[in-house]
């Protein structure tokens, strides 16, 4: 079983790299861009048989202390 | 004064912050960051660097170490903690201070002199800066840029916890005198209660003359009249 954590920048947030990223797609011809927000990407192995409610729960309040900020990032979780 | 100073793997301003306490008169230790007590202290700092190599986010895991859950308590009962750098992005992500700090808005590393507007001269990490004083100190990070919400920001202002704000060498707010992007020109901030500080210049770096500037030594002179003023207090 793996866990798919998907950490991105808050909207309100300066996202320079994500900025950057996209004058360079703009530069290089790649039109219709409109926003490149760059975040992390996490994935936890999780042992077989895991019960995946309890491990969402554990998961979720991992990642709001420790794998994202709440200040600055928002994120998303996925078991599978 | 007995000062703590935090070590964490990959501490780099520790020694430099021992120096400048014990060139200014008082005692300093390091302390390991297994360490889960403090021992005798009457102020903490935590220092710049790099802990835990930034992993994950700056200071993200520096705040679940335990001499942290010390600092903690110590801020709890009304120690006064400076942070200063990665000690300030550590105070954050402990949730000791509001706000986070982010990349700054070039993408550049920055190592130069700033100038800092003192936004407040009460609070015990700046109550002895002269008024007017434009201090200049170096600065040197990649994530140094301060953000909080409009709420925090609205907070932050009402209650007087902006502590430094970048300017230029005349005292004025601009743009073109923020090195980072930080938000409204922020270099450092105070908690509510006034006794947890932080900030992303070091003043341990300039409290000589032979090393550009001491203008650093006001942000300790402050915290040294503070203790002064507490020892003073609860003998009386």
């Amino acid at each position: 079983m793996k866990a798919k954590i998907i950490i991105t920048p808050k909207k309100a947030v300066l996202d320079p790299q994500g900025k950057t990223v996209q004058t360079a797609l703009e530069h290089m011809g790649y039109s219709g861009v409109t926003g490149v927000h760059i975040g992390k990407y996490i994935e936890i192995d999780l042992a077989p048989g895991t019960d995946k409610a309890a491990a969402h729960k554990a998961l979720n309040e991992a990642a709001h202390k420790l794998l994202s900020n709440p200040v600055i990032e928002d994120y998303k979780l996925e078991i599978e | 004064m007995n000062f703590s100073v935090l070590q964490f793997p990959a501490s780099n301003c520790d020694q430099d912050a021992v120096h400048a306490v014990r060139l200014l008169g008082h005692s300093a230790r390091l302390v390991w960051h297994k360490d889960a007590s403090l021992g005798d202290t009457d102020a903490v700092i935590v220092p710049g660097g790099f802990s835990y190599g930034d992993y994950l986010r700056c200071g993200a895991i520096a705040r679940f170490s335990p001499v942290m859950q010390a600092v903690k308590q110590f801020a709890d009962n009304g120690g006064l903690v400076l942070g200063i750098c990665n000690g300030f992005q550590v105070l954050t992500e402990a949730g000791l201070l509001p706000g986070a700090l982010i990349r700054n808005r070039d993408l550049q590393f920055h190592c130069e002199n700033v100038f800092l507007k003192t936004a407040t001269h009460d609070s015990p990490f700046t109550s002895r800066i002269p008024a007017e004083k434009i201090l200049r100190v170096p600065i040197a990070h990649g994530e140094g840029c301060y953000f909080a919400d409009t709420e925090t920001l609205a907070k932050l202002k009402a209650n007087h916890q902006i502590l430094w704000q970048y300017c230029d060498q005349g005292g004025n707010l601009t743009d073109a005198a923020n090195p980072n992007g930080a938000v409204q020109n922020i270099a450092g901030i105070c908690n509510e209660k006034r006794n947890v500080a932080g900030l992303m210049p070091h003043p341990e770096r300039a409290c000589e003359s032979l090393l550009g500037s001491d203008d650093g030594k006001w942000i300790f002179e402050s915290i040294f009249a503070a203790l002064k003023n507490k020892t003073v207090a609860a003998r009386a």
